[in-house]
């Protein structure tokens, strides 16, 4: 409960200079020291380098890898970005398992190992049907059950369509967590090493620096879309299982492959996971026809850890007997 | 009202806040020692995190909450038990009353207490107040349990003035100077004139019924809080009055056994007869009929029209709870039943002990609502660390479950010791007569 308090006047200062700059335009540097301030201390240098023009008129040279943006402050994070709504499109028939958006999501936020804001099922309907990967992030409804029962409007759906959770504001009673059906959200049951890798101001929209005691869940990476970037589950994919876009666009992308949304949607029968509930999640799937992987590929290569969470699943005791 | 008349019966309790017994003290030491150990385990658990509970993603509300529906529950039967009782001028009432009104209070203190246990960020209560905001239940349970404290409090304090006012004038009791300046400030001038006894008649009267109907409201909005949500365990209509029910039925519980308890440490066999325990005990089968009732329907419609996620549920309780569940659905249900309704077992420990089984029966009752429930999600847990797949309270729960409780009963000792446990002064009433009760 430490790392919360130190919200004082320093660091909406801070806040407000990172803005500034971030308006001054993406990728600009400030000069010197503060160049820091822009690079990830917890990523490791790839040896790729970009040139980036600091505020004072100066060319840099930084490691690509290591660039950082600013974020935007709490009250600007509950606006949304204008003329968007974002939506996710996820596609069951490329989904082979290889947990590179679990891994990417939990590096970009400084997540632990305990905590997932993206998941990957082995569902099965019934025993008669087949298994299926089902990478489940958070669904970002239109008819929140989360941001209704929330006492105190930590959690909020912007004008974008993405919920956020604001940790400075959520006292951590968990009505939320038990609101969803979808057990989207996580709860810091204790404080992590890994939350104090974030070196950058708070910000909603990039859920991080978490803090102990307090709720958060995946947030459609609204800090990598306003420097055009595709949030980290979607770049870090490697079939391309994942599209993001927007619905009034109408287009979504996975990085290579840009499609129309609404024929996507069309063509390939997409759905929303459990819509009778009447949530209104903005994440469709395309339903696992005609895969690129057999279902089993999906359990080869995996930590003993995460191969052990598929053991009780009907289709792995199918294949243990 | 002449002191004589009234010292005679209190002459009776005045040993009881004259003085503390060896056994009194060892007892309260004892009880402070279990709150101590769950002060000790509320600091653990502050310093280290939530992680030093069972709960985890899936199971985020454990026993507190459990702690909480029950302490709330008993609340909420003492405020029925004494409100009722109270305005049908129950001639039988009045040794007895006084018992459920402490009930009414005391569990009301306990029971909110353990919903700030399951909060992450206890440092920022307050936002329920500065950044409250309505649409949320939670919201309407802070409004709806600080009315009830407030109401209860009111309440007490109009149900024992008489006593005090009795206390400060019964000069030969062999107590401190400062107590008995205490209880002269608390007394409020009180003296029993004809208009005071009149106003506070009627304000008493007032008082019982918004207290009733204060304690449904809040017992409803606690019920309100599971079945808004898409639980499938939890998202049913009858979750309102089926909790009113509940809470009554093991208030009715307590009761007893804190009759049983009061009976035997202060010798109080010639007012609390075995009437009483049948009275009770009846108003306990009545309303283990009713939770009985309510329980099969609400299991009936999700077994027998069942979704997929009810079926898991049932299918949870019935296997992994097999046991907990027939002892507080059946077994909780049926010996009351048998115990009062056969004449020749109405005994006043075949009372109590039935009522030791309902109280076991209806906390396991609110463990089977709370926990199952969220472990059985719509989206199968898929996990490999049991402790996130499996609840399983740890050892700072139950501390904490036992200092609630050390605490219930730190407060009963105290209070019995502050105020005759009887009720004195209306002891000495004159029975109203029938024609006054009608009009």
């Amino acid at each position: 409960m430490k790392k919360t308090t130190e919200n004082g006047p320093k660091k909406n200062s801070r806040r407000d200079f990172l803005r500034k700059g971030l308006m001054a335009g993406a990728g600009i540097m400030a000069t010197g020291g503060l160049v820091e301030a822009y690079l990830d201390p917890a990523q490791a240098a790839s040896g790729e380098t970009m040139k980036v023009l600091t505020p004072g008129g100066e060319i840099m040279e930084v490691d690509k890898a290591r660039l950082r943006y600013p974020r935007v402050s709490i009250k600007e994070s509950k606006k949304g970005i204008p003329g968007r709504k974002f939506v996710m499109v996820i596609d069951l028939a490329r989904c082979k398992n290889a947990r590179a958006c679990v891994e990417a999501c939990q590096h970009g936020h400084h997540l632990p190992k305990d905590q997932e804001f993206m998941k990957v099922y082995l569902l099965q309907e019934t025993e008669h049907t087949a298994p299926y990967w089902f990478p489940k992030p958070f669904y970002h409804c239109d008819n929140p059950l989360c941001v209704s029962v929330c006492p105190v409007g930590a959690t909020y759906k912007r004008t974008d369509g993405i919920v956020l959770i604001d940790n400075e504001r959520c006292i951590g009673c968990k009505f939320c967590i038990t609101g969803c059906p979808y057990s989207t959200r996580v709860f810091a049951w204790r404080h992590y090493e890994e939350f104090n890798e974030d070196a950058f101001p708070y910000s909603p929209e990039a859920s991080s620096p978490a803090v102990e005691g307090t709720v958060s869940k995946c947030d459609f990476c609204p800090d990598l879309i306003r420097v055009g970037k595709l949030p980290y589950c979607v770049s870090a994919c490697p079939m391309g299982v994942i599209y993001f876009g927007d619905l009034d666009e109408d287009v979504v992308t996975n990085g290579s492959e840009t499609f129309q949304f609404s024929q996507l949607i069309r063509d390939r029968a997409g759905y929303r996971y459990l819509e009778v509930l009447g949530t209104r999640p903005s994440v469709y799937y395309l339903p696992p026809v005609e895969r690129q992987f057999p279902v089993d590929r999906g359990l080869d290569d995996l930590d003993e850890d995460v191969r052990a969470r598929y053991d009780n699943t009907p289709h792995v005791k199918k294949q243990k007997r | 009202m002449a002191n004589g008349s009234q010292s005679s019966l209190l002459r009776e309790f005045a040993p009881q806040i004259e003085r503390t017994s060896i056994v009194q003290t060892l007892w309260i030491l004892l009880l402070v020692g279990i709150i101590g150990l769950g002060f000790y385990a509320l600091y653990i658990q502050i310093s280290q995190g939530h992680i030093v509970t069972g709960m985890r993603d899936n199971v985020v509300w454990g026993i507190y909450i459990v702690n909480f529906i029950f302490f709330m529950g008993i609340s909420y039967a003492g405020a029925l038990i004494s409100g009722t009782l109270h305005l049908f001028r129950a001639e039988w009432r009045k040794p007895i009353i006084r018992i459920a009104e402490f009930m009414t209070i005391i569990a009301l203190l306990i029971g909110p207490c353990y919903i700030l246990l399951c909060i992450g960020r206890l440092d920022r209560l307050y936002y329920l107040v500065i950044h409250g905001r309505i649409q949320s239940p939670i919201t309407w349970d802070v409004i709806a349990i600080s009315t009830d404290i407030f109401g209860c409090l009111i309440f007490l304090y109009l149900a024992i003035l008489r006593d005090i006012a009795a206390i400060r004038d019964f000069q030969s009791l062999r107590i401190p100077s400062w107590k008995r300046k205490l209880y002269s400030f608390l007394a409020l001038g009180y003296t029993g004139t004809p208009e005071q006894q009149k106003r506070l008649h009627k304000a008493t009267d007032i008082m019982a019924a918004m207290v009733i109907a204060i304690a449904v409201i809040v017992y409803s909005v606690l019920a309100w809080i599971f079945s808004v949500t898409l639980q499938p365990g939890w998202h049913s209509t009858i979750f309102g009055p089926y909790f009113v029910i509940a809470a009554v039925f093991s208030g009715c519980g307590v009761m007893i056994v804190v009759m049983w308890l009061f009976r035997k440490i202060y010798h109080l066999e010639k007012f609390i007869t075995r009437k009483h325990f049948v009275n009770v005990g009846v108003l306990m089968l009545i309303l283990s009929a009713l939770f009985g009732y309510f329980t099969f329907s609400d299991y009936l419609t999700k077994w027998y029209g069942s979704e997929k996620n009810d079926e898991l549920l049932i299918r949870l309780l019935f296997d992994e709870y097999y046991w907990l569940f027939i002892l507080s659905n059946y077994i909780g249900v049926l010996m009351p039943m048998i115990v009062v309704g056969i004449p020749k077992l109405r005994t006043i420990s075949n009372i109590t002990i039935s009522a030791i089984v309902v109280i076991l029966a209806l906390w396991v009752n609110r463990y089977l609502i709370v926990v199952p429930t969220l472990e059985s999600p719509y989206l199968p847990i898929q996990d490999a660390r049991p402790a996130w797949v499996f609840y399983n309270a740890t050892w700072v729960e139950w501390a904490l479950t036992a200092a609630g409780i050390a605490f219930f009963a730190l407060l009963m000792t105290i209070g019995s010791k502050f105020i005759p446990i009887v009720n004195v002064s209306e002891m000495e009433d004159k029975p109203v007569p029938e024609e006054e009760l009608l009009a």
